[in-house]
């Protein structure tokens, strides 16, 4: 009888001490949406963050990419919000965001290889936040199905061809191989400024304020609406919706229906994944226009939320997730650009990819030398979603035939005046 | 509570589910059957009444009254803070941005000219699959009420489209009509030319009808087949001993009769056509342009999809869009009242 209380006692004892533990451990939220398989990746590395942090929880959302874009700033105006979130509204989230430069093990170290993309994820105004590290960066750019143009007979247009080169070519190499998508544009802001700053639009003024219709812009505006006119492009991306709905060509490509796909670099892992061998397809260098040959930088950032009640957990789990073995680990299961200036320099090993996706990754990292600085300054404008998606709205709306192009001018500048004078209020 | 006779315990002879529920519900009414008995002598009998509808009331308050004044409070604010005392107030701005109109005719004219074309949409949806709607649904109970073949089986699978879900109607019909759809693959496998039926304005407005009139008939058709079932069988037999026309028949006994269930049909019919959301917005996205945008559509991109959400003007729709609502109420419970009179 003595042993048995005394086994019945210990376990009293430890179970409370277990319950001590379980109730001293601090929990951080993260609100993530995934393209590729990086949720599968962050989830592995968080793992082993658990295992070296037993005093930390972390719980990992898994959310549709609409949820980050439409829920999350509700919850977050509503101080409702998750600990950290991967966003690609950087500049939209910015005042939710938590300086994190209090808590941080090395802020220089944040400084030295974030710097240049740390001002995305600033409040307006604010030069010196810490508040999050780009998860990757993208750039917009076009994937080619080579295979086509082969079957066509068809040379694929030079590095520094123009818009209107590809727009000729893909258009006879569809014609020659009954493609029914010669070119095919996500229904997107930043795809379309990939063309109207080729095209020379300057998008601000010498004051920093959106002047967003000038010649470049209407030249690039001009060109796509054309396109759909001509047959390069069909109506079932830009003309089939209305307002700010994102249409991709996903499904299009990989069923080898696209000749040239204009998206970005997020893709690649997904085309490795789906395409296969099922044909040859390769990325290639953003076109040129009239004023360079410039795609849009982008990304999706982690970011901390201000309203989180443990800001030291927070900003342990960004350290551990922004260090440079983790983070390098992390692009390269991925297939992500490196959004770190350090692994950028040092070239990162994708050792699990396909040669047609390293290859594409190349063209991809390579592309971010010739980003256009207005590029840049878009990218960082925190109100740039206002921008992009008037520019939709209006843009498709015209090509679907509800009015000119002038008009679509018009109302794209009303658009934008008011939402910003909305936000002032 | 009137009665003062006790409340029977759960018989021991009881067994099975049944009584797993019964006790502790017995358990409960005797807990409560005191204080309520105390209740009622304090406040009478007739008052009771009041007692009993106040659950209901708080909830109703809680999740429709409530919701609905701060709704309207979103729409005299601006900016775009969440909370109202976030926002300032800025009287009729946002619903003078909403009427500030050219010609109510011309959509291009209205400085919101997405609300307008959202409303004349919505108009146009509304006519088309209502009148419809109500042609089809009632062509099928009067079929469905006739002595036919498997008649269970022809009721069932009318009415099955109801039970699935608005997301799945519409993905399962964009699958039919894109590009690449089932519908294309057997025009063109007889020869025709392939037709981008979701891309061309005209075909889109007529598949979002068709959708929703394939999704909701079988709703609709069940209320009138009950009107049927109610109408008496010895009017019809007098009809034939006279060999009335059938024709004359259906126009001078079936239709007056079931007129009350037709009102009720018509009204939850418009009532649901100007609600509209998501099928069209799953099927079309509002497009091609703007060619399938309906108010509510409007109203959720203006308050959620932009960067800026704009609440303000997204409630100020909103008002707008419930006193058309509150308008076709009124004109049910007008119509009912006129018919119930008659």
């Amino acid at each position: 009888m003595h042993s048995k209380h005394w086994i019945s006692a210990l376990a009293l004892t430890a179970g409370l001490v277990m319950g001590g533990i379980a109730q001293a451990q601090t929990t951080v939220r993260i609100a993530w949406y995934s393209d590729g398989n990086e949720g599968e990746v962050i989830t592995d590395l968080l793992k082993r963050f658990e295992a070296q942090n037993k005093d930390i929880k972390v719980v990992l959302d898994q959310v549709p990419y609409k949820a980050i874009t439409e829920n999350l700033p509700v919850q977050l105006a509503s101080g409702q919000g998750p600990d950290i979130a991967r966003v690609v509204d950087l500049g939209g989230i910015a005042r939710y965001a938590l300086d994190l430069r209090p808590h941080l093990k090395d802020a220089a170290y944040w400084e030295k290889n974030f710097g240049p993309f740390l001002p995305w994820m600033r409040p307006e105004g604010d030069t010196k936040a810490i508040t999050g590290f780009m998860t990757q960066l993208t750039v917009t750019g076009p994937f080619v199905n080579k295979t086509l143009f082969e079957q066509a007979g068809i040379a694929l247009p030079s590095a520094k061809a123009t818009w209107e080169d590809w727009g000729k070519a893909v258009k006879d190499v569809a014609a020659k191989v009954q493609a029914p998508f010669p070119l095919a544009m996500d229904r997107s802001g930043h795809r379309f400024f990939s063309v109207a700053i080729s095209e020379g639009a300057k998008v601000f003024d010498a004051k920093g304020e959106p002047a967003v219709i000038d010649d470049g812009f209407k030249r690039g505006a001009k060109l796509v609406y054309d396109w759909h006119n001509n047959g390069v492009m069909k109506k079932e991306l830009w003309g089939s919706v209305s307002g700010t709905a994102y249409r991709g060509a996903n499904d299009e490509f990989k069923n080898a229906q696209v000749v040239m796909y204009q998206s970005g670099s997020w893709q690649i892992a997904q085309f490795d994944k789906t395409v296969g061998d099922a044909f040859d397809w390769i990325a290639v260098p953003s076109p040129c226009g009239a004023g360079n040959c410039s795609g849009m930088p982008g990304g999706a950032g982690l970011v901390a939320i201000k309203t989180t009640k443990s800001p030291e957990a927070v900003a342990k789990v960004m350290d551990y997730l922004a260090s440079e073995p983790v983070l390098s680990e992390f692009y390269a299961r991925s297939l992500f650009v490196p959004g770190h200036l350090g692994i950028a320099a040092k070239g990162l090993d994708y050792q699990g990819a396909s040669a047609p996706a390293k290859a594409a990754l190349k063209v991809f990292s390579d592309q971010v030398a010739q980003l256009s600085p207005v590029a840049y300054q878009l990218q960082g404008y925190t109100s740039n979603r206002v921008i992009f998606n008037a520019v939709i709205s209006r843009l498709g709306q015209a090509i679907s035939g509800e009015g000119s192009l002038d008009e679509a001018y018009k109302r794209m500048e009303s658009d934008i005046a008011q939402q910003i004078a909305e936000r002032k209020k | 509570m009137a009665s003062d006779a006790p409340i029977p315990a759960a018989s021991s002879d009881r067994a099975g589910t049944a009584s797993l529920f019964a006790a502790p519900l017995a358990l409960l009414m005797r807990l409560i059957d005191w204080p309520m008995q105390v209740l009622q002598r304090l406040i009478g009998e007739r008052r009771m009444a009041y007692v009993f509808l106040l659950p209901n009331l708080v909830f109703f308050s809680l999740f429709v009254f409530l919701p609905l004044v701060i709704n309207f409070i979103f729409s005299v604010t601006g900016g775009a803070g969440l909370f109202p005392s976030e926002r300032p107030y800025v009287g009729a701005q946002q619903y003078a941005y909403l009427f500030d109109c050219g010609s109510f005719l011309d959509a291009s004219s209205c400085r919101e000219d997405h609300f307008w074309r959202g409303v004349a949409n919505t108009a146009r949806f509304t006519v088309f699959q209502v009148t419809a709607m109500v042609l089809f649904s009632l062509l099928t109970a009067v079929v469905l009420n006739m002595k036919i073949k498997a008649r269970g089986f022809f009721r069932a699978v009318y009415f099955f489209p109801v039970l699935l879900s608005p997301v799945v109607v519409a993905l399962t019909w964009k699958w039919i009509l894109q590009r690449d759809g089932l519908l294309n693959a057997a025009i063109t496998s007889l020869g025709g030319e392939r037709i981008l039926f979701l891309v061309d304005p005209s075909w889109a407005m007529f598949w979002i009808v068709f959708v929703s009139i394939w999704a909701h008939m079988g709703f609709y058709t069940l209320i009138l087949l009950a009107g049927l079932q109610a109408i008496p069988a010895d009017l019809y037999e007098a009809a034939e001993m006279d060999a009335t026309p059938r024709w004359r028949v259906f126009w001078r006994i079936t239709l007056p009769l079931l007129w009350p269930n037709m009102i009720v049909v018509i009204v939850l019919a418009l009532i649901r056509g100007v609600q509209t959301f998501d099928e069209v917005f799953v099927l079309t996205g509002g497009g091609p342009g703007t060619a399938t945008l309906m108010v509510v559509h409007y109203i959720y991109e203006t308050a959620f999809a932009n960067q800026v959400q704009n609440f303000g003007l997204a409630a100020a729709a909103s008002v707008v869009l419930g006193v058309v609502l509150f308008a076709l109420t009124l004109a049910q419970l007008a119509a009912s009242r006129r018919k119930g009179a008659a």
